[in-house]
């Protein structure tokens, strides 16, 4: 369980972090999404205890992160910004070396090295000085770093960058894994991620929290949410489609883009467009190759969060 | 293990693992063989004892100490390893404490790799021995001294170089208070209790005495108090920018 409570930073006058209050509990996996400068990093990193706060505070399983650091770093597991680590050290050396002042030993320590370097399939790496290693696998190494010792949470800063796109699926498929049983918050910019990892996102802008709910319900505040979008053949049929569609009962307006030749038709308010527009496209007999029912844009809704623009109904 | 002995040998390995520790130690022996042969007049004394080795000692360490400290901190902070070090469960003053004690032992071994002057000087006469050992010990503290104060501007810095020249600046500010010259330059404006109080805070005066073979529990403290200070003052400049 992690409680934040009137979380503030202030850098020489600047509010970086303005007033956060929010709890995770284990088998949540939040998103921290917010633009670049959004105040993202500096609260990971005052919830991994390493800044302090300007006011407020932060509470990791029952540990006050300010008066018993020593207790609340000991139950996370905490990747920073770029995956630092030591670049001299050989993988296992490093590892070894976070195990060591984890108090990791024995059988558990054996176990548990073998664990993430499999996991994190470090194996043809493991002797190699880190400083030699493609930015994925020092990434991965940061990742190893911060699950050596099992922890109840996980504060991960963007661990899927610099990643290709196999590695980026296996980190949030480990994620996914991980979350049942622990509590993780990931920040990223990916908003792809949102969707495969999340249970829950909070978006900051500004260093306020602008949104904090289900990645669905978030999507549910996108224009796209339950419109329909499908892709003509022909530019006279997306004209006569765009006139027909835009006269339903339960069509708001009609969008298309003729260079693409699609068309997106979005519902009125509580409407469901998807049975009308259907019906439409068998009845009129129009060529249209793909239909779609959208569930709503994330980047879209992002978007106008964090930069207060367009319509966001909450 | 111990926390402090898990950053100390971390850190100590690391000396190691780049050709700059064996680069120093190579250096160092040649400084200390060039000043003891060539200008200390080692052989031309016809002493048996390291006079001519020790008294270059303070001028040595404010030049290359600052080559060992400069890195401790600076380091840390511009590979931004610095978050991943404050993030694990240790106490900063864990920290502090075996980086230091990394660094002096580092130190501690390129001193003792200058044996060969010891042996010569047994081999050519009969030195007191009693009097090399405490000299070592107390060139072992100075560099401490020395140590700590670099550490303290390493903390509060990215840059190495910059962590390299103002150790060495503040390093020669407390040599140079107990410099005969600038001694008898301010006594001519200040109190004698004045003057006394600054060349009691030199590197000089105090090792002066230790490396006639002269113990002083005071000398000692003196060192002891001047390191501690200034690894209080890095465990204080670390907390207060951890981040920049």
């Amino acid at each position: 369980m992690i409680t934040t409570s009137h979380l503030s930073k202030n850098y020489g006058g600047k509010l970086a972090v303005n007033d956060l209050s929010f709890s995770v509990a284990p088998g949540e996996v939040l998103g921290f999404l917010g633009a670049n400068g959004a105040g993202k990093s500096t609260t990971m990193r005052m919830i991994a205890g390493f800044l302090s706060p300007s006011a407020g505070s932060v509470t990791v399983c029952g540990h006050d992160v300010e008066r018993a650091p020593v207790a609340a770093k000991s139950r996370m597991g905490y990747l920073p910004e770029g995956a630092p680590s030591y670049g001299e050290m050989t993988v296992t050396e490093f590892i070894d070396f976070v195990s060591d002042i984890r108090a990791l030993r024995g059988a558990r320590r054996r176990e548990r090295r073998v664990f993430v370097i499999e996991r994190l399939e470090l194996g043809p790496v493991q002797g190699q000085v880190i400083e030699t290693l493609s930015k994925g696998f020092r990434r991965r190494v940061g990742l190893a770093q911060a699950l050596i010792h099992d922890p109840e949470v996980l504060i991960l800063d963007e661990p899927t960058d610099g990643l290709d796109p196999n590695q980026k699926h296996e980190v949030r498929r480990l994620i996914n894994e991980l979350s049942r049983e622990k509590l993780v918050i990931v920040s990223t910019h990916i908003l792809e991620e949102v969707h495969e990892v999340c249970t829950r996102a909070i978006i900051i802008a500004a260093g306020r929290i602008v949104a904090d709910e289900s990645p669905a319900q978030l999507e549910a505040r996108s224009r796209y949410h339950r419109a329909v979008s499908m892709r003509f053949l022909h530019a006279t049929e997306l004209a006569v489609a765009a006139a027909q569609l835009a006269m339903l009962d339960v069509i708001d307006s009609v969008e298309t883009d003729p260079r693409t030749m699609r068309l997106t038709a979005f519902p009125k308010a509580g409407a469901a467009a998807l049975p009308a527009v259907g019906a439409m496209v068998v009845k009129a007999d129009w060529d249209v190759p793909e239909l779609h029912l959208e569930s709503g844009r994330l980047d879209e809704v992002f978007r106008a969060l964090t930069q207060g623009a367009g319509p966001v109904p909450p | 293990m111990n926390k402090v002995a898990v950053i100390f040998r971390r850190e100590l390995t690391s000396y190691f693992a780049t050709p700059l520790a064996y680069v120093f130690i190579v250096i160092f022996l040649l400084l200390t063989a060039v000043f003891t042969f060539q200008i200390g007049g080692f052989l031309e004394r016809g002493q048996a004892d390291l006079q001519a080795f020790f008294r270059w000692h303070p001028w040595i360490y404010l030049v290359l100490i600052p080559a060992i400290s400069m890195r401790l901190w600076a380091e840390e902070r511009n590979s931004g390893s610095i978050e991943l070090l404050m993030t694990l469960p240790i106490e900063l003053w864990q920290a502090v404490a075996g980086k230091f004690l990394a660094a002096w032992v580092f130190a501690g071994i390129a001193l003792a790799l200058t044996f060969p002057v010891w042996v010569t000087v047994n081999y050519l006469g009969h030195p007191d021995n009693g009097v090399i050992i405490a000299a070592y010990l107390g060139s072992w503290m100075m560099a401490g001294g020395f140590l700590a104060i670099g550490m303290c501007l390493s903390a509060a810095t990215r840059n190495q170089v910059i962590a390299f020249i103002t150790a060495a600046l503040v390093g020669f500010v407390f040599l140079l208070a107990g410099f005969p010259l600038v001694l008898d330059l301010v006594r001519g404006v200040l109190p004698e209790q004045i003057v006394e109080a600054i060349a009691s805070l030199s590197f000089l005066t105090h090792f002066e005495a230790i490396s006639k073979g002269v113990i002083d529990l005071r000398d000692v403290v003196y060192f002891i108090a001047l390191t501690a200070f200034w690894l209080m003052a890095t465990a204080l400049v670390l907390d207060m920018k951890k981040a920049q």
